[in-house]
Formats: structure tokens, sequence, C-alpha cells
């Protein structure tokens, strides 16, 4: 199993099985988020309460998603690497970074346009999760400025690993003051997103739509990591012997 | 898609294009470090 | 090897010759004590001069303000936190040292909050009366920065930790922590606006007082393994 799990993470390995990889990902997800955007946009009823304004929900609770889903695969991939120094788990960690940053942006945009009809303003301050998602794109934005702001990658890997983990000790206590802070205000009473009941017509987009953005987000963060690979184990001698070893060269 | 019409679009349309600049920057990156790569290979490696 | 030739001193021990030392350097230079008080007054004098001097005004935003401002304060002497031991060779002696690095983190996080802290907690009254904050508020002001304080330096620990002998660390280290640092001013500020609107403040200072101690205990850990990589 170890031995399995090593032989996996080892580098060139790595590198040529997500090749593999990304078209698969890439193709599924894309189908999975066209079937999704196609129901969601002009099968699903629309909402007895919000109408079709509903319909933003298709792409604000799939990128809502990633961008925790990207805080959790960073805070994993700095902890593994900090422990048991794998160099492939900093470069999962370097790579989802920037990803995650950019859909808790998109999360945060979507839901602003979602509450222009909603709630008549851009921004409210009473809705507690897009403060969280701010809070979130700012937590992201320090990772990336720590990570930009020491030269040497190793350095880099283990020092904004540190920041993750302590990051991710904290999310959930920031999540959870926001919650406590939005609760105390006696603002506009907001309507719930989705919702227990609701319609099968309405869910299987959805649904579909998290696979998809979630397989396309793989495709992404696999293409991520082998650039990462790739400029870590650039002095190496597998490098160097593929480089040699592909046709094509215009140098 | 009446009087929301515009919200959803617009929605639908910025993460198309977020996805978009996602695999650009990821491509654009990585073409940038291969080609690092390769200029250091197959230039300054075959002088030496 | 005999006791004489390998004196270690306890952990303990250690932990608060750091500190002394600490508070010694700054009883030696009282500017780096004194400049983030200033700097608090003044941040809390900007917002009743931005925002008018209406009364109604003033009493709604003391509590919020004077929190910013101590934040803000805080972070302003964060950033020599470990800076003059890196410049001057001391840090690399505690890195080397036989004792936890950790202990002598916590030591000099101590005499952090002992010297920015402290003194903000003890000023704030007199920012308070300004706000036309009520005496019994003022109280939880001060209770909810006492226990903020310790939050805030040691989080802020890791953050001085991570960019120690960074070029241009300032405003990284405001970037790393105030994000960090929002679940102690969203209670801190709504607890003491809660006890001006005259309802409970235990739930608030509850949690206050259990996140200092979560980061009492983690923080020091991850500020000795930053100090490391920083170090390497």
């Amino acid at each position: 199993m170890w031995n399995l799990l090593h032989r996996l993470a080892s580098p060139p390995h790595f590198y040529r099985l997500a090749a593999g990889m990304i078209p698969w990902f890439a193709v599924s997800g894309l189908l999975a988020v066209a079937y999704g955007a196609y129901a969601g946009l002009f099968i699903a009823p629309p909402d007895y309460q919000q109408g079709d304004a509903f319909r933003i929900i298709y792409v604000h609770v799939p990128s809502a998603y990633l961008s925790m889903m990207a805080y959790v695969i960073m805070a994993t991939g700095a902890g593994i690497g900090l422990i048991w120094r794998m160099k492939l788990a900093h470069a999962v960690a370097a790579a989802a970074a920037p990803l995650g940053a950019w859909f808790t942006f998109l999360a945060l945009v979507t839901g602003s346009i979602w509450g222009r009809p909603m709630w008549g303003t851009w921004w409210e301050w009473g809705d507690p999760r897009l403060t969280s998602e701010l809070v979130m794109l700012f937590l992201y934005f320090g990772y990336i400025a720590l990570r930009g702001a020491i030269d040497d990658t190793a350095k880099a890997d283990r020092a904004s690993a540190v920041l993750a983990l302590v990051g991710a000790v904290n999310v959930p206590i920031i999540h959870f003051s926001v919650e406590w802070w939005s609760s105390l205000h006696q603002g506009p009473t907001l309507i719930r997103k989705g919702g227990p009941a609701i319609d099968s017509a309405m869910l299987y987009p959805l649904l579909a739509m998290i696979l998809g953005f979630t397989l396309l987000f793989g495709a992404l963060l696999l293409r991520r990591v082998r650039t990462e690979v790739l400029y870590r184990e650039r002095r190496t001698k597998w490098v160097r012997e593929m480089i040699l070893s592909t046709p094509g060269n215009n140098l | 898609m009446g009087a929301y019409g515009a919200y959803v679009w617009s929605c639908f349309v910025l993460t198309a294009i977020v996805f978009l600049i996602c695999e650009w920057r990821a491509r654009l990156r990585q073409r940038q470090v291969y080609r690092d790569i390769e200029v250091r290979v197959k230039v300054l490696g075959g002088r030496q | 090897m005999s006791a004489a030739e390998q004196h270690i001193p306890g952990v303990f021990t250690g932990m608060m010759a750091v500190a002394r030392r600490d508070l010694l350097l700054a009883w030696k230079r009282p500017g780096d004590v004194l400049n983030p008080l200033f700097f608090f007054a003044m941040v809390a004098t900007l917002f009743p001069l931005s925002v008018g001097p209406s009364i109604e005004q003033l009493e709604l935003s003391g509590p919020g303000v004077l929190w910013v401002a101590a934040l803000l304060a805080m972070l302003l002497s964060l950033n020599s936190l470990f800076l003059t031991d890196h410049e001057d060779g001391s840090l690399e002696q505690m890195l080397v040292s036989p004792l936890p690095l950790s202990a002598l983190a916590l030591g000099k996080t101590i005499a952090h909050w002992l010297t920015s802290g402290l003194p903000l907690v003890l000023v704030s009254p007199l920012l308070a009366m300004t706000f036309r904050m009520p005496v019994a508020v003022t109280g939880v002001l001060m209770l909810t920065l006492l226990l903020g304080t310790v939050s805030l330096s040691l989080l802020g620990s890791i953050g001085a930790a991570l960019t120690v002998g960074l070029q241009r660390s300032t405003a990284l280290l405001s970037l790393l922590i105030l994000p960090l640092a929002m679940p102690v001013l969203i209670f801190g500020a709504r607890t003491v606006s809660l006890a001006a609107a005259g309802e409970g403040v235990a739930g608030g200072l509850y949690f206050l007082a259990a996140y200092a101690v979560l980061t009492l205990s983690l923080a020091p850990f991850a500020a000795a393994a930053a100090l490391r990589i920083s170090n390497e």
C-alpha cells in the first residue's frame, strides 16, 4: 500500500499519469456542466418566490463549494507536505491556491448579482455567507502573497504551509463568528437559497453542475500541479531526458 | 427569463469567463516553465 | 557529562528570561511602547473628525472604532517582534538553544503583549470617555480588549515569525494577520455594542476567552515552526 502510494507520488510517474487524466476530467466535466446549464436554464421550473433569479444558484453554489474545497485541498496538501516532506503535496497546495481564489471571487460576484434583485442591493452585510466568502478571499490573498514574497521554492512551500494550516484551524471559527455577528443584525429577512424541499427538476441540474465544476476544477488543478512539478524538478535527470527525447523543437 | 434575464445570463457568462481565464493562465504558465527548461537543456546544455 | 558542563535551565526559566530581556529592552526604548499607544489614540480621533461630532453616532460607533484602532495598533507593533533579534543574531542563538523554541517564542510573545496589549487596555477608558461610553460598558470594553489582545499577540507572533527577514514585510504581515484576526474583532466589538445596548455579554466574553486559550495552546508551536522555516 505504502509502496504503491510512494510510486504514484513520485514526480515522473505523476507527471505522465496526470497528462493522461486531464482530458478525461475535462471532457466529463464539460458534459456534466453542459447538461446542468441547459437543464438549469431552460428545463427547471422557476422558483415560486424568486422567479428566474434562482437560476443563479446553478453557478453560485458550485463555485462557493469549490472555494471551500480548494482550501481543504490546499490545507491537506500543506499538512502532508510539512509532515512527510512530500514535494508533490506542496505542489498541490501551491496549485490549488490561485484556483481557490478565482472561485471565491466567482462565488462573491455571482452571490452579489443574485442579491441585487433579491435584496435590492449589490452587497448585503447582513448575509453571513457572502461575508465569510470575502474573508476567505482575503485568506487566499494572504497565502498567495506570502508565497510570492519568498524566492526559494522549498522555503516558500514550508512557510505557506504553516499559514495554510493556521488558516484551516481558523476558517470554521471565522464562519461561526460571522454567523453570530449577522444573527444580531435586524436586517431584511433573507430568503434561504435552496432549502430542504427542493424540486427534483431543480435539484438534478444543480447536482450535475456541482459534479461538472468539480471535474473541471480537477482538470485545472492537475494541469497546474504538473507545471509545479515540472518547475520543482527542472534540474533533475528525468526532466532533462524527457525534454531531450521530445521532438519538435524550434530552438 | 423575464426581468431577471440579465442577472442570470451575466452570472453564467462570467462563470464561463473565469473558467477560461483559469485554463488560459494554467496553459500559459505551463508553456513558460516548459520553454525555460527547454532553453536550458537544449541550448545551454548542448554547448557544454 | 556532568551537570556543570551541561547546565540547561528549565523551560519556564528560559521563557521568563527571554520575556524579561525583551521587557528590559522596551524599558530602555520607551518609544517602541508609546508609539503604538499614540497611534491608537490618533486613529480613535480620526473617526469623530471624519463622521462628525453627533453624539448618537459616536455612541453607536464607539465600540467598533476603539476595537479597530486597537487592532491596528497591535499590528503596528508586531513587525518588530522578531526583527531586532533576527538582525543582531540572537534569534539564531534561540534556534540552537536546547530549550524548546516554542517556549522561547511564547516568552517573546508574553513580553510583546505586556508592552503593547496591556497598555492599550489601560489607556482605552480614556478614549472610551470621549465616545461617551458609560462606566459599565467601559469595563466590558477593557475586559474584551484584555482577552482579545492576548489572542492578537499570539496570532501576530505566527505572522511575525513567517515574515521575519523578508523584504517589505509590513504590508504582508497585515495581509496575513487581519483575516485571521476577524473573529477577535467581531466578538470584541460586538460584545461591547451588546453591553451598550444593555444585553448579555457572557457569550462574547466566553468566546474571547476560549479563543485566547486556543491560540495560547497552538500559536507558540506554529510560531516556532515558522521561525525555523524562516531561518533555514
